[in-house]
């Protein structure tokens, strides 16, 4: 139970937990203003908090000059199918591994979480000449690929984590009951891992909606997603401000919401358990 | 245990992912080390031939390489210490009473979320810009002279959007690990009239050794791989100053054509990853038996 502690501690703690927060969050809010500002006033100086005038036209012109919808869809279908694959391969290797192990299981995990220590750049010359020789540059089906690929071991590991945590008494004690294995399936198991499903689901939704290195490289403008489609911004043409920020307010609300929602299941998902 | 049916059932089950992970290991490898033995570069595709370490001796003697690898071992070593140092006195205040924790929690890892592309021109443009940036127009209200911070201190600019970024992870974890500790124990040390100091030095802090070891190892893998946050602010520059391993490779193969010569740096960047690989697999393994 929490201890007593004296009403001015409590403010203290308030004060400088609610100083540090703003700060770390000062450039994603600064951010967000100035996607409501004219470019003239994104500039100015002083810059203006709160008090200029607040306008919608950033979004409307993001999504008419460079057809943000475009890379919006680009970002779900890489990032949603790259997730659904992998859940699809994941999820019989994880249960086979937690709930039939075998003296090697150990060693295979292992294995596959070795794979993840390979960094990207050093494969990325193959991969690149792999794609060009099979037209897999700047597709969507090749990204998919790629970040499925990328985000297996993890995606293996965490519903494996999940996996061992539910209790194997219910299952004998439905096994005694005569359970046969698709009955276990559907009315014991699956309600338990539905939560470890689901999170490990989100969180490699966003790993993938956030992913940058192969998206960068192996994308141009068909296949292009948000990641990429922002980066165009870098280009000394590209410099506006206010759209930039608007641009950049999409492509990270919808992930930043469902972050929030996953937070403890990030840490257990992220540290395969090690921290809980 | 289990039974035969459920061993061939399991096996049958467990063989797509190795398959497909095997594969996506092997080939990419194979063909690396295969041109790293190649003097071979996509601008003269036909003229490629063997030639052994010639790459390797190449890439390693290369001024490039060495300002490269110093680099990367700067912004690991920085953000690691920033993150560490600062996350830890965040996760402690956040584990205190605080009105409106919950919002506050949201607030410190929202950044985590954000993607590099994103962070970096934000970071870049809106708060780092010498004209008006709000970094700027800070330093201005106290009558300091704004950084240039591309130009004068550019690893230090790519270091502080990349901590900004990983501040959130570190504290997460750590306020995770400080959310389990025991309480009665704490309570215990005060009342034999410990002070707060020594009840973090003796308590709290042997508690956080293991979470602070594995966010050193998760945040190495990651951070020897920057790429995104130095792609779209620096480009590597100016000369090549913010140029790490990760980036190096990339100029060499995408943007000098060389094949054999990125391949040979590839390789490079696998051992040293699989250095600090080794070791967290070795802690990973270590919480897998328990």
């Amino acid at each position: 139970m929490a201890r007593k502690v004296t009403a001015r501690r409590v403010w203290v703690s308030t004060a400088a937990a609610w100083l540090f927060g703003f700060l770390i969050f000062l450039p994603i809010l600064w951010m967000v203003l100035t996607s409501f500002k004219t470019e003239l006033e994104a500039f100015s100086m002083p810059p203006k908090f709160l008090l200029f005038h607040w306008t919608t036209e950033n979004y409307t012109t993001v999504q008419e000059r460079s057809d943000y919808v475009h890379h919006a869809l680009n970002s779900i279908i890489i990032a949603g199918g790259s997730t659904l694959i992998a859940m699809i391969i994941a999820i019989p290797a994880a249960w086979s591994m937690a709930f039939a192990p075998t003296k090697r299981t150990k060693d295979v995990l292992l294995w596959m979480l070795s794979t993840k220590m390979m960094p990207s750049v050093g494969v990325l010359v193959p991969i690149y000449l792999i794609f060009r020789d099979f037209g897999l540059l700047d597709t969507r089906a090749g990204l998919v690929m790629i970040l499925c690929l990328g985000n297996l071991p993890i995606v293996i590991w965490m519903l494996f984590t999940y996996f061992k945590e539910i209790p194997k008494d219910i299952l004998e004690a439905a096994r005694m009951d005569g359970a046969t294995i698709g009955r276990e399936l559907v009315y014991v198991l699956t309600p338990m891992a539905v939560p470890g499903l689901a999170s490990t689901l989100l969180l490699n939704f966003i790993l993938a909606w956030n992913e940058a290195f192969w998206t960068l490289n192996l994308s141009t403008l068909e296949a292009a997603p948000l990641t990429t489609f922002i980066a165009s911004y870098s280009s000394p043409e590209g410099l506006f401000w206010a759209k930039l920020s608007a641009a950049s307010t999409l492509a990270i609300a919808p992930i930043i919401i469902l972050g929030w929602f996953t937070q403890r299941q990030l840490v257990r998902g992220l540290t395969f358990g090690a921290v809980k | 245990m289990a039974t035969e049916q459920t061993q061939v059932l399991g096996r049958a089950l467990l063989t797509p992912a190795v398959a497909l992970l095997f594969i996506w290991m092997i080939v990419p490898l194979a063909m690396t080390i295969y041109f790293s033995t190649l003097h071979y570069s996509l601008l003269d595709a036909e003229t490629w031939s063997f030639v052994g370490l010639e790459n390797f001796r190449y890439f390693l003697t290369d001024p490039a390489f060495l300002t490269a690898l110093r680099n990367t071992l700067v912004l690991v070593g920085s953000v690691l210490a920033i993150t560490i140092l600062l996350g830890t006195p965040l996760a402690l205040l956040l584990d205190q009473q605080v009105v409106g924790r919950s919002v506050v929690r949201l607030m410190v890892i929202a950044p985590f979320f954000v993607m590099p592309t994103v962070s970096a021109l934000v970071w870049k443009n809106l708060l780092m810009h010498p004209v008006s940036g709000l970094f700027a127009w800070i330093a201005t209200l106290v009558g300091a002279t704004p950084i240039d911070w591309f130009n004068d201190v550019p690893l230090l600019a790519v270091i502080l959007i990349v901590a900004w970024q990983w501040l959130p992870f570190a504290t997460l974890i750590l306020l995770t690990a400080l959310q389990s500790q025991d309480e009665e124990q704490k309570e215990a040390a005060e009342m034999d009239g410990a002070s707060a100091v020594s009840t973090f030095i003796y308590l709290t802090l042997p508690h956080l050794a293991r979470p602070i070891t594995v966010v050193i190892l998760i945040e190495t893998i990651f951070l020897l791989t920057v790429f995104a946050e130095i792609f779209v602010t620096t480009g590597g520059g100016p000369g090549l100053a913010t140029t790490n391993i990760a980036f190096l490779i990339y100029q060499q193969a995408l943007v000098q054509y060389d094949v054999g010569n990125a391949s040979a740096g590839g390789l490079v960047a696998v051992v040293i990853a699989n250095i600090v690989a080794f070791f967290l697999v070795r802690i990973v393994g270590r919480n897998l038996e328990a």
